[in-house]
């Protein structure tokens, strides 16, 4: 696992309130907004601010959209396509 | 734990009695309690309150006030300003007559002058209303509404705006977006990385974590028997 990679997972486990290691599981087709009720767009707003300062990025407000939330595979490749190639 | 209250000045002039709730054992060492603000008030409150218990188990009293048009109060939010919250801070300090401040996240954004102690967690206000701007949009576009934050932010510093369930004067958002947190002598910032654990002000849905109180109230405790 990468370091976007684990840090995305960090990041998620906040939000969810997940067990240590229990983000580990998560695969790209692991189902995020719509999948999980308690993602509710305060919760999905904050993962964004958060995402910003551990990941050093700026998200457009335009870039956000459904998909961009629907399984763990888009959140990822979005925040990839972000970064700088390590 | 009690509930007490204090005089708190409003704008214009009048004043209100608004709630506290308080670990009050006339003991020397007094510690005012500067809360989260908005829906972060709200995930933290359990934990600070947990924190509370710590201190007040460490022999040390403490106070948490509710700031005008917060929880229990009964004035219109939207007439509060950012400074509306450091004097009711303030006049909570005096009359509980507060030795230390422990500001949690957005609270450490309106401390009052004078008081030394501990900022936890310190977030900008931008951060905070950036964050409720972002999840009106997102909610906004759930129903099919297209909204833009550059829209909304010139729209409610004209005529106030609802966030999150939060009623905001444009006065409140044009000085929350402004406020930023460092720069108060004598306040000490407690990164959350030294508390440690997952940051409960992100959780979707409000928990506590009693390591995480045990790790804050420790600090104040330490801090306060050097």
């Amino acid at each position: 696992m990468d370091p976007i990679d684990k840090k995305l997972r960090a990041i998620l486990s906040d939000v969810l309130g997940l067990k240590p290691g229990q983000a580990d599981q998560f695969t790209p087709d692991t189902g995020l907004f719509g999948d999980l009720p308690e993602l509710d767009s305060m919760a999905v707003a904050g993962l964004l601010t958060e995402m910003e300062d551990r990941l050093d990025i700026v998200i457009d407000e335009d870039e956000i959209d459904g998909e961009l939330f629907e399984t763990y595979g888009s959140l990822l490749a979005f925040t990839r396509a972000k970064l700088p190639e390590a | 734990m009690k509930a007490a209250e204090y005089p708190c000045p409003l704008p214009g002039g009048a004043a209100a009695r608004e709630y506290a709730l308080t670990f009050d054992a006339a003991r020397e060492k007094r510690v005012l309690i500067a809360p989260a603000l908005f829906e972060e008030g709200h995930k933290l409150r359990r934990f600070t309150l947990e924190v509370m218990r710590r201190l007040d188990g460490a022999g040390i009293d403490c106070f948490l006030p509710d700031l005008p048009g917060c929880n229990e109060s009964s004035q219109d939010l939207a007439l509060i300003e950012p400074e509306d919250w450091r004097m009711a801070l303030e006049a909570a300090a005096r009359h509980f007559e507060a030795t230390h401040i422990l500001a949690i996240r957005g609270g450490g954004l309106v401390l009052p002058a004078r008081l030394g102690g501990w900022h936890y967690a310190p977030v900008k206000g931008a951060s905070l209303l950036k964050t409720m701007l972002r999840a009106r949009i997102i909610a906004a576009r759930e129903a099919g509404r297209e909204e833009t934050i550059d829209a909304l932010m010139e729209q409610g510093l004209q005529m106030g705006i609802d966030l999150a369930g939060y009623s905001l004067s444009g006065e409140m958002l044009r000085q929350m977006g402004e406020l930023l947190p460092g720069k108060q002598t004598g306040i000490s910032v407690i990164e959350h990385e030294l508390i440690g654990g997952s940051a409960l002000w992100l959780r979707a849905e409000a928990d506590e974590d009693a390591q995480q109180a045990d790790a804050l109230a420790a600090v104040i405790a330490i801090g306060l028997s050097a």
